[in-house]
């Protein structure tokens, strides 16, 4: 008998002076429009395009991210300027469909394309979530201040032949190795 | 026009408050839910929220009032409608204070009682007439509760008739000058709260409409008005019970007097609806044959031995 109360009656009773001891607490709620919730460095937010420390575009139009995409959201096209950097055409992602899984980011070579902590995305028409790499495109370094792909690439390009890049030997003619 | 007991004033204006605090409770539910769960609860439409009632009332006002082509018309528009009656009118016997009330009954609890028996038509012929899997079970389950509950709801009630040795709501609040019948009622309290919040199928008894197992039982095929008058329905059960509460158990308008009568019954009346929301926040649903089991396995005896022992201390003492 003594058991039947405690476990339907006293049980009960301790459940609902838990549930009423929350009416002291506060309210975990941000009040989001006014009321802006602190959101972390790494957040995986919005997309951009970042520069090097030049003011160069860092993409190189490898198209890493593109075939990580699980989504297939960007689409990209290379091209060369006169010096020989390579870079995209076009670059074009389609955040309707973009999961904001930062695999891009993680792909990326450069460093180009890194997720930032916006969110706020919304659009009226689906159109509109496409963005163009003018609207990519942001005048900053993002994350990594320092970082200029071409500064330590082995690539040569116009005012950097090849083994002038930063902690990189010239190169051994082959045929030397032969006498 | 004189202020007294069934002037057309004194109904308006009950019928009127009934339904507005009946609406506003909407916004009350889930600002307490909110409290208890540490969010806000609405709080952007009008002050602290409270226009929250009436943009619910235009939405549900302006949807689309539909009856499905395979529901049995009458009875599907019929029993929304009923609930409503059956409930308003159940409040013409209840005395908020001295001076206001509907009618003043000699068989004011008969009268609740039987007008409780007939809100169970409302949820049959609902579930019935909808001619849908869910609405049926759930309008089963409600038919079985409501007739097992009301058994004891009856018999929980007759400690207090005996006591103050009448029907009449109003003279068993003046029998409650010298002491609230909860004392020496007790038991007779619990299970009349319990059976009448099963009654009015609240949690943790909304087992008729629990929305995880059977969608929204009886309501399921009901929109636009017809579900707001069931929605509606379902509050004001909520108020009369704790009317019902506060009238038998708690001394009515009864309280000292740098307070108007009417306020003391407001006073109470609220704390018991806070406390049925508190329940909704707390408790989760049992299952249905534990519902029965409890009812009429446990509840049951305990109200039949409360009438016996109550009957015996009378008989002793006089």
């Amino acid at each position: 008998m003594f058991n039947l109360i405690k476990d339907t009656l006293l049980s009960q009773v301790v459940t609902l002076w838990h549930v009423f001891s929350h009416a002291f607490v506060k309210a975990d709620t941000v009040q989001y429009p006014e009321e802006q919730p602190y959101m972390f460095p790494r957040w995986r937010g919005r997309i951009i395009l970042s520069r090097d420390p030049d003011g160069e575009e860092r993409c190189v139009a490898c198209n890493l991210c593109a075939v990580a995409c699980p989504v297939d959201c960007i689409a990209l096209q290379k091209t060369e300027d006169e010096d020989g950097r390579w870079y995209p055409e076009f670059f074009r992602i389609n955040f309707s469909r973009c999961i904001m899984c930062g695999f891009c980011e993680e792909a990326c070579p450069t460093y180009a394309i890194q997720l930032t902590p916006d969110f706020e995305m919304a659009e009226y028409t689906r159109q509109d979530m496409v963005w163009e790499k003018e609207d990519l495109l942001i005048s900053g370094t993002g994350k990594y201040h320092d970082y200029s792909f071409y500064r330590v690439a082995g690539k040569s390009i116009k005012g950097k032949d090849k083994g002038e890049a930063l902690n990189e030997a010239a190169p051994v003619d082959v045929r030397s190795l032969l006498t | 026009m004189t202020w007294e007991v069934g002037s057309y004033l004194n109904i308006g204006v009950i019928l009127g408050l009934v339904i507005f605090i009946a609406a506003m409770l909407i916004w009350v539910e889930r600002r307490l839910l909110g409290l208890w769960q540490e969010r806000l609860g609405p709080n952007r439409v009008g002050w602290f929220g409270l226009l929250q009632v009436a943009a619910d009332m235009i939405k549900i006002f302006t949807k689309e009032d539909w009856i499905p082509p395979f529901a049995d018309r009458m009875s599907f528009v019929l029993a929304p409608a009923i609930i409503m009656v059956v409930i308003l009118t159940s409040f013409a016997v209840i005395p908020f204070a001295p001076g206001v009330g509907v009618v003043d009954s000699n068989i004011g609890i008969l009268f609740v009682l039987a007008m409780a028996s007939l809100g169970a038509y409302s949820v049959m012929l609902g579930g019935l007439s909808s001619d849908n899997k869910y609405a049926l079970l759930g309008a089963l389950r409600a038919a079985a509760q409501m007739v097992s509950y009301e058994v004891f709801m009856g018999i929980s009630l007759l400690g207090v008739v005996a006591l103050s040795g009448s029907f009449n709501l109003r003279e068993i609040v003046i029998a409650q000058s010298d002491g609230w019948y909860i004392f020496p009622q007790f038991i007779g309290f619990v299970i009349f709260l319990i059976a009448g919040i099963a009654e009015s199928h609240r949690l943790p008894f909304d087992i008729p409409e629990a929305e995880q197992e059977i969608c929204s039982g009886y309501h399921t095929e009901y929109s636009g008005m017809k579900f707001g008058m069931f929605f509606v329905g379902e509050y004001l059960g909520l108020v009369l019970i704790a009317s019902l509460l506060t009238v038998l158990f708690f001394g009515g308008w009864l309280g000292p007097a740098f307070l108007p009568p009417i306020f003391w019954f407001a006073i109470k009346a609220f704390g018991f609806i806070a406390f049925f929301i508190l329940l909704r926040a707390a408790i989760p649903r049992p299952r249905y044959d534990q519902l029965m089991t409890y009812g009429w396995l446990f509840l049951l005896p305990l109200s039949l031995l409360n009438l016996l022992v109550t009957g015996a201390i009378i008989l002793v003492t006089q």
